[in-house]
C-alpha cells in the first residue's frame, strides 16, 4: 500500500496516552491528571438541553451557529472585556476551542510559515500547526520566572517566515496568567512584524489573582487577533464540545468557510445549552470559581510543604510543581508516583520540552481526594527526596 | 471572611488549618473569627446531616399549615413560641399565602404525629385550622440531595 500522510505519520502521539493506559489498569488511583472540571454541567444548562430536545431542536443551524448564541457571546465579551465583535460577520460557533484552533491555523498559515508558540502549552498546538502545514517555533518560559511571558524571547524567535503567535493565558499546564504589560509587549511585537495572534482564552473566567486580560482588548491587537473561547471550563461543559471564535471579518470569513465544508455547524442541542449558560449561568460560574480557588490555595500550599516547589498558579485549575528535589525526570516521577502511590499526574514534558522537570497536577477534584493525594505524595517525597539528597552527597563527596 | 463561613457551611469539620490554607488567611485569624462568630451567634451550632432512613430508622415527618387568628399587639409571635417549644417540632415559620404558620413535626409514627396535632396544636388558643401533609419521600432537604448522586465519569487522564 502507498504510504499514508507523512505529516500526520511523523507527528508523535500525545505524551499523555501512555500514562493513561497504565493508570486505567490500576485500582484505587487518585487522578490529578484530568484536564477538565469535576463539576457536572449546572442543572439549569442540562435542563435547557433536555427542553431543547423536547422541542425538537434536532436540525442543523446556520454554519456560523445560532445567531442568538453569537449575539449572547458577543455581549458577554463586551461586558467582560469591552471588546466589540459583530455577531453576524465576526463570530463563529465552533466544536470546542480545539476546532477553533484548527480553523484559525488553517485560515492563517501557508506551507512553510512559522508559528511561535509559548511553551509549556496545551498538547494540541504543535500538531495543529503541523497539520496546517506550518512550522512550530517554541519559545520556552521558565519555572524560576513563574512562567512569565518573555517578550524579548518572543521577538528573538521572529524570522521573516513568522506568521503568527499563539497565546494561552490562563495557561494549561502551568496555571500562569500574564500581566497586561507583558501581553501588550507581545502585541506590539506582532504589530511591528505584522503577525497574527491566536489567543486561546478558554480559562479566562478561572482567574484567581487580578483580572483577566483579553488579548483582543489590547492596543493594536484586534485587527490581527483570533480570540478563542468556549464553555468547557467556565460552565463545566467539556463533553458538549461547544465554543466560539471571534475575529476580524477577513479571518472570520475564511474560518467560517473551512468550518462550513468540514463541520457544517456545531451540534444544535449543545448550542441551545450554551445559550442558557451565557444568559443565565453567571452564578454557577462564580460558585465554581470560588470553589476552585479554595482548593487551589489548599493544594498549592500542600505541594510546597512536601518539597514539590510550586510557583503560585493564578489561573486555570492546574499546579505545575517542580520535581527536581527527587532527581527524577518528569516521566520517571509520574510513572513511579503512579506505581508506588497510585496518584496520577501528567509529566511536564508532554506540554513541550520546557515543561521537563515539572508535572501537571489538576486540583479539579474533591477536597477529600486532594488531601489523600497530598498524603500519598508526601510519602513518596519522603522516600525519594532522601534518595536524591544521598545521590547529591555521593556525587559531591 | 465570608469565605470561612461558606466553607464551614459546606463541611463543619474542616479544620482551621485547612480553612487557612483554602483562604490564605492565617490559622490564628481563622480561629479568632470562628470563636467570635460562635460567641455572637453568627455560627449557631455544628450538626451532622443524617440519612435516618439509610440507617434503618423510620421517622415520620408532617408539614402542617396552621391558620392563626392574630391578636392586636401580639401578632403571631406568641402562638409561634407556644408551638416551637415542643421538641418534636423541627421548624416553625411564618409564611405568606393561605395559611400563617408552617410547622414541621417529627415523630416515630403517624399516630404519634396525629396525636400531637390533635392534642397539642389544634386546641391552641387562636389556632383556627390545621392542614397536615405527611412526608412521603425526601429528595432534597436543606441543600442536601438524599437520592442518587452524580458520579465522576471523567477519564483518568485528559489533556
Amino acid at each position: 500500500m502507498k504510504p499514508l500522510n507523512q505529516v500526520v505519520s511523523a507527528t508523535p502521539p500525545s505524551g499523555i496516552r501512555r500514562l493513561f493506559d497504565i493508570a486505567s489498569q490500576m485500582q484505587d488511583v487518585i487522578s490529578l491528571g484530568v484536564g477538565e472540571p469535576d463539576f457536572v454541567t449546572p442543572w439549569r444548562i442540562r435542563e435547557a438541553a433536555i427542553y431543547a430536545l423536547e422541542r425538537g431542536y434536532t436540525t442543523y443551524t446556520s454554519n456560523a451557529g445560532l445567531l442568538e448564541l453569537r449575539e449572547a457571546v458577543c455581549s458577554l465579551q463586551r461586558a467582560l472585556y469591552g471588546v466589540e465583535y459583530d455577531p453576524q460577520q465576526e463570530t463563529l460557533i465552533t466544536v470546542g476551542v480545539s476546532e477553533g484552533l484548527d480553523l484559525a491555523l488553517r485560515a492563517i498559515v501557508n506551507p512553510g510559515d512559522e508559528v511561535i508558540l509559548l511553551e509549556p502549552c496545551y498538547v494540541s498546538y504543535q500538531p495543529n500547526i503541523l497539520f496546517a502545514g506550518g512550522t512550530p517555533v517554541p519559545v520556552a518560559s521558565r519555572a524560576e520566572e513563574g512562567f512569565r511571558l518573555r517578550p524579548e524571547a518572543v521577538e528573538a524567535a521572529v524570522t521573516p517566515r513568522t506568521k503568527a503567535i499563539m497565546l494561552c493565558y490562563p495557561n494549561n499546564p502551568t496555571g500562569a496568567t500574564q500581566s497586561r504589560v507583558d501581553l501588550q509587549a507581545v502585541v506590539d511585537i506582532a504589530v511591528k512584524h505584522d503577525l497574527y495572534l491566536i489567543s486561546d482564552e478558554i480559562y479566562d473566567r478561572l482567574t484567581y489573582v487580578g483580572r483577566h486580560t483579553c488579548v483582543a482588548s489590547l492596543e493594536g491587537a484586534r485587527e490581527r487577533t483570533v480570540l478563542l473561547n468556549g464553555f468547557s471550563k467556565a460552565y463545566a461543559m467539556t463533553g458538549w464540545r461547544i465554543a466560539y471564535a471571534c475575529a476580524p471579518r477577513p479571518i472570520a470569513a475564511l474560518m467560517t468557510k473551512i468550518h462550513q465544508y468540514t463541520m457544517l455547524c456545531a451540534p444544535h442541542i449543545a448550542q441551545r445549552a450554551a445559550l442558557e449558560a451565557t444568559l443565565n449561568g453567571e452564578n454557577d460560574v462564580r460558585e465554581m470559581v470560588a470553589d476552585y480557588d479554595r482548593r487551589r490555595r489548599f493544594f498549592v500550599r500542600g505541594l510546597n510543604a512536601i518539597g514539590l516547589d510550586c510557583v503560585e498558579p493564578t489561573g486555570a485549575f492546574y499546579a505545575f510543581p517542580s520535581v527536581r528535589r527527587t532527581g527524577l525526570t518528569s516521566e520517571q516521577f509520574a510513572e513511579r508516583l503512579l506505581q508506588e502511590e497510585r496518584v496520577a499526574v501528567v509529566p511536564g514534558n508532554a506540554f513541550g520540552a520546557s515543561g521537563e522537570g515539572c508535572v501537571r497536577c489538576s486540583y479539579a477534584t474533591s477536597m477529600a481526594q486532594l488531601e489523600e493525594a497530598l498524603a500519598r505524595m508526601r510519602r513518596f517525597m519522603e522516600r525519594n527526596r532522601v534518595f536524591a539528597e544521598q545521590e547529591a552527597k555521593a556525587t559531591t563527596g | 471572611m465570608r469565605e470561612v463561613l461558606k466553607i464551614l457551611e459546606q463541611d463543619a469539620r474542616t479544620s482551621p488549618a485547612q480553612i487557612a490554607a483554602m483562604t490564605g488567611l492565617a490559622e490564628d485569624e481563622v480561629r479568632r473569627l470562628i470563636a467570635e462568630w460562635e460567641r455572637s451567634g453568627v455560627i449557631r451550632r455544628y450538626k451532622t446531616v443524617v440519612d435516618w432512613e439509610r440507617f434503618g430508622e423510620e421517622k415520620v415527618y408532617a408539614y402542617i399549615d396552621v391558620s392563626v387568628a392574630p391578636e392586636r399587639g401580639a401578632g403571631f409571635d406568641d402562638v409561634a413560641s407556644r408551638i416551637y417549644r415542643y421538641p418534636e417540632v423541627r421548624s416553625v415559620m411564618l409564611v405568606s399565602g393561605g395559611h400563617d404558620l408552617r410547622v414541621v413535626v417529627e415523630g416515630a409514627g403517624i399516630k404519634e404525629v396525629a396525636n400531637f396535632v390533635a392534642e397539642k396544636l389544634a386546641p391552641l388558643d387562636r389556632v383556627t385550622a390545621t392542614n397536615t401533609h405527611f412526608l412521603l419521600k425526601r429528595y432534597k432537604d436543606d441543600g442536601d440531595i438524599f437520592v442518587e448522586s452524580d458520579s465522576d465519569h471523567r477519564l483518568m487522564v485528559a489533556p
